[in-house]
């Protein structure tokens, strides 16, 4: 066995015991030090993912394939992104420890354990190392209620969560006699028992938690409010893509045979997603809580492509995660960059005027947010085409029609934040930005914009990926 | 490679947004960058439409299909390739926009707030507007046809009148509502024929139970784009709010991209559903041009009333377009480009008088043809255009649609023609109360007559309005081929249907 597709896994894991080893004998508060420490290796484990070889580990526990190579670039990007972004903000906000560059790594690797997992058992530990990492970044500002709330909030639903998913785990073994994927699909390739078909409801639900897929998206707007708006971008990108990978992992892989069973499960928390995710966001007055509902709304979107369950299903499910995870990332460099007289302002109608005082800032939102509604020629606009596409060629029209009318409410409350920059007459006088948050909206901004012009690299890695994973 | 030797399409469409790159540049105190921008914005429509120009004399009329077409791949996996190229019917949309924009460009002048933003926005709106008419693939026609969205929400928005955040939203929504219906249609007509090729799409059968779903898509989508009654309402406040210039190029432009809809994909794509559309499309249109004429006699303002003309004006370009004979597609094209360079016209007399202080309200002036005999000249040309003059565009237009409907339904072609009676009545209202009359206010008096911006900008329209109206055939022989083309594929589409019908009788 070679030891070399683990690589990405261990610099990470080394790598983010030597940062805390560091922080913790060091004399003085380390956490930019830390922060850059933990980018290096993010920069240097996203090297090493692109040119490790495919292949298994440890008897099958886990796989790398160009999929899982995929899903991890795209959770190191978002955490890198994140990572930039917490800088500045946790020192004017005095949270700024060291700890938590290390609990990002910690949780990235959870992630990638849990990607690259080839059985329940690596799965869930893999689940559960990220999901502890995150509850602690929750609660970061441990003197604030409302991040302490959020935290809290966190945890006992997430615990929930992975209850969940560990008795829907147990479900299936005790059914089908394995926990290996490899096994698993070879076993419910001709069918299943009424047990299996519940268990897989339980892992499906678990995983909608995580991924925040209505109606298991309780904890999502409290939770981005209450958390400090860096770890709310990392909440809104790798977690994200992290689960959601899995969640194709899983239903692709060890459930691919029951695809019938399924799929109208998954019709339905992306019906309920997309609808849930327009009609909620309307009446928010608070960014944070507006784009939470969003992210609702997107994955509703992306779980459209699953629901396809074909090869361009999951490529479009692909393609939308990496253009969302860009969107969002850049949408949360704007909220943090959203200070007034050193304290965070997080209102829409803290927006009004900025198109004339910062009209960069205000385009770069105005991007943003008109790429999540999906008007061409943004970004958002081909991830919506992919997804519809795969879904009206799976012959799944009312999915396609429901994700036509939910885009158009949906474009109602992005275009409302639009005109409040642009159109309401205010001051908001924020103050100067750091160099790192200006530099993640505008690559965010850049590629948001761009990516009309030269799309086809992340379409045929989406391709390559979505191949690797349906075999 | 295309006959031009370089891809000239690609290069008319993309080389506003160097002028926005520019723009975008541009440093130094706020007076310096204004009046750089203008400069900048103009120079660089104006090289674009030499280039448009050279496009004409290159064009060969003697043939239907597309010309100068470019293809390059694009999103692999989908199969959906960039691909330009224009027939006779698309070329004259583009130069119109070409044309327009610069007197667009040039009625910006006054505008003093915010001048870098307005003319990068205006550049990008040309780009998509270019872009939209020169596209030959469908997702990439959808990407430019719904990205004019972007900047018009916020030309109409930013730089508009009293009432303009409630006129942007209500744009916005009902265009994008119109258009993501056009993409479900998109992608089912995409899963039909394997392709999102224009070309091929043309020639790819559709079920006709099918068409008519397709049908109803791409109505709420053009349908909104062209203003059809009823579904135009967005109009009066858009252009009513929007600033001049926006409001030439909705009027002279963009309401011919749903037009152009019709034509490129409605009516050759689903002819089953078209000819059974086409007694409901008549009924809009013939509604349109009785009833809005209406509205518009009762208008009190003038922009207003321009406004309402333009969705009449509009019912005649649908019912050319449905009589499906060579002279009503005919005259519905040439009334596109008829009624672009008139509205446009007519909105910039409304704007001349904008820019002196004046209010729209018809009560309030009158008595403008003794001191301002020029502008009155003109404004008298483009009404006298507008209510379909012989000699004038107008006419030949309004004329060409009204033979055509008359060889499909003598009723159509009465009720369309009472349209060009009263297309004069709410006219010549509106010179009487604008030239004529006494001065209702002393203050009119005071009034100067044009200056040398406003020339620039009027005598191009009117010589263009002259040229169409008295030598029209330097413009239909070019449109000749693909019309012919395109009405004998629909009565060849149609033909077999009839003839089981008649079996199965």
């Amino acid at each position: 066995m070679s030891f070399a597709p683990l690589i990405p896994a261990l610099l990470l894991g080394l790598g983010g015991m030597a940062l805390l080893m560091f922080g913790v004998f060091s004399r003085r508060e380390r956490a930019t030090c830390c922060t850059v420490g933990a980018l290096i290796l993010l920069v240097l484990a996203a090297g090493f993912t692109l040119v490790a070889p495919a292949g298994k580990l440890f008897g099958g526990l886990l796989v790398t394939s160009t999929f899982t190579r995929f899903a991890d670039v795209l959770v190191m990007l978002g955490a890198a992104a994140a990572l930039i972004l917490s800088v500045d903000y946790n020192r004017r906000e005095s949270i700024a420890r060291f700890e938590y560059p290390v609990l990002v790594l910690f949780s990235v690797l959870g992630m990638i354990v849990m990607i690259s997992s080839a059985d329940f058992m690596t799965l869930y530990v893999g689940f559960e190392l990220q999901s502890l990492a995150l509850y602690i970044c929750a609660a970061m500002a441990r003197d604030s209620l409302r991040s302490t709330e959020a935290g809290l909030k966190y945890f006992v639903l997430g615990a929930l969560a992975s209850g969940l998913l560990v008795y829907g785990i147990s479900l299936v073994y005790g059914f089908a006699g394995t926990t290996n994927f490899a096994s698993l699909a070879a076993i419910l390739a001709h069918g299943a028992g009424y047990g299996t078909v519940i268990g897989i409801v339980f892992v499906l639900v678990g995983l909608a938690f995580k991924i925040s897929a209505a109606p298991f998206h309780m904890w999502t707007p409290d939770v981005y409010e209450g958390s400090p708006s860096p770890v709310t971008a990392f909440f809104g990108t790798a977690p994200k893509v992290a689960t959601m990978a899995l969640l194709l992992a899983v239903m692709i892989g060890p459930f691919g045979g029951l695809l019938h069973q399924w799929q109208t499960l998954v019709e339905i928390l992306s019906i309920i997603s997309m609808a849930l995710g327009a009609l909620a966001a309307i009446g928010q007055t608070n960014l944070k809580r507006l784009l939470a509902y969003s992210s609702i709304g997107h994955m509703g979107y992306a779980l459209m492509g699953l629901a396809a369950g074909t090869v361009a299903g999951i490529q479009a499910t692909l393609i939308y995660m990496a253009i969302y995870v860009v969107m969002s990332f850049g949408s949360f460099a704007c909220v943090i960059a959203m200070r007034r007289r050193g304290q965070a302002v997080e209102t829409i109608a803290d927006l009004a005027g900025l198109s004339a005082e910062k009209p960069g800032f205000a385009l770069a939102l105005a991007i943003f947010m008109w790429a999540m509604a999906g008007i061409p020629p943004l970004s958002g606009f081909f991830g919506k085409l992919y997804v519809f596409s795969a879904a009206v060629n799976a012959g799944l029209d009312t999915l396609a029609v429901v994700g036509v009318v939910t885009s158009i409410i949906g474009a109602f409350y992005y275009l409302r934040v639009i005109k409040v920059m642009y159109f309401d007459a205010g001051r908001p006088e924020f103050d100067p930005m750091a160099g790192g948050v200006r530099f993640v909206m505008a690559v965010g901004a850049i590629v948001t914009c761009l990516f009309v012009f030269i799309p086809g690299p992340l379409v045929s890695a989406a391709d390559a990926a979505a191949r690797a994973l349906m075999g | 490679m295309n006959q031009a030797g370089f891809p000239i399409l690609s290069l008319i469409t993309f080389l506003p947004l160097v002028g926005v790159l520019y723009l975008a540049t541009l440093r130094g105190d706020e007076a310096a960058v204004a009046r750089n921008a203008r400069f900048a914005a103009l120079w660089t429509s104006l090289v674009v439409l030499a280039l448009g120009i050279y496009l004409w004399t290159a064009f060969n009329p003697a043939v239907a299909g597309f010309q100068f077409v470019e293809t390059v791949p694009w999103l692999t996996g989908l199969e959906v390739q960039y691909r330009m190229g224009v027939d006779g019917i698309s070329l004259f949309l583009i130069l119109l926009t070409l044309f327009i924009t610069p007197i667009a460009i040039l009625s910006a002048w006054p505008i003093k707030r915010r001048v870098r933003e307005f003319m990068i926005a205006f550049l990008l709106l040309e780009t998509m507007m270019v872009g939209m008419f020169a596209a030959l693939d469908f997702v990439v026609f959808y990407i430019f046809f719904e990205a004019v969205l972007l900047p018009m929400y916020l030309i109409i928005g930013i730089w508009g009148g009293e009432k303009r955040i409630f006129a942007a939203v209500k744009f916005f929504i009902f265009t994008l509502a119109g258009s993501l219906f056009m993409l479900l249609a998109l992608v089912w007509m995409w899963r039909n024929a394997g392709t999102t090729d224009i070309v091929t799409l043309l020639h790819t059968p559709i079920p006709p139970r099918i068409q008519m779903w397709l049908f109803i898509a791409f109505l709420a989508s053009f349908g909104v784009k062209a203003a059809v009654w009823p579904l135009h309402t967005w109009l009066p406040d858009a252009y009513g709010e929007a600033p001049l210039p926006g409001t030439i190029m909705l009027a002279a432009v963009m309401s011919k991209m749903g037009a152009y809809g019709f034509l490129r994909f409605a009516a050759p794509m689903l002819p089953q559903a078209s000819a059974a559309a086409a007694p409901l499309m008549f009924t809009l249109g013939v509604v349109a041009v009785i009833y809005v004429s209406y509205v518009a006699l009762a208008q009190t303002d003038m922009k207003r009333m321009i406004a309402y003309s333009s969705v009449a004006h509009m019912g005649v370009i649908i019912i050319g377009i449905f009589t499906f004979t060579v002279e009503g597609v005919e005259g519905a094209l040439f009334q596109m480009l008829s009624h672009g360079i008139v509205i446009a016209g007519l909105f910039i007399c409304s704007g001349i008088l904008l820019a002196r202080g004046e209010t729209m309200a018809l009560s309030r002036l009158g008595g403008l043809a003794q001191k301002m005999p020029v502008y009155a000249a003109a404004l008298m040309l483009f009404s006298l255009a507008n209510m379909g003059l012989p000699g004038t565009s107008g006419f030949i237009g309004e004329i060409l649609v009204i033979v055509g409907a008359l060889k499909v339904n003598f009723w159509v072609s009465l009720l369309g023609a009472a349209g060009m009676v009263l297309g004069a009545a709410y006219m010549l209202v509106l010179l009487r109360a604008v030239l004529f009359d006494k001065y209702t206010r002393p203050e009119l008096a005071g009034l100067k007559d044009l200056t040398a911006g406003e020339y620039a900008m009027l005598v191009p329209l009117a010589v263009m309005v002259l040229w169409l109206g008295i030598y029209p055939s330097s413009f239909t022989h070019i449109f000749d081929a693909p019309v012919t083309a395109m009405v004998q594929a629909h009565v060849a589409a149609l033909a077999p249907h009839t003839a089981i019908a008649m079996v199965s009788k």
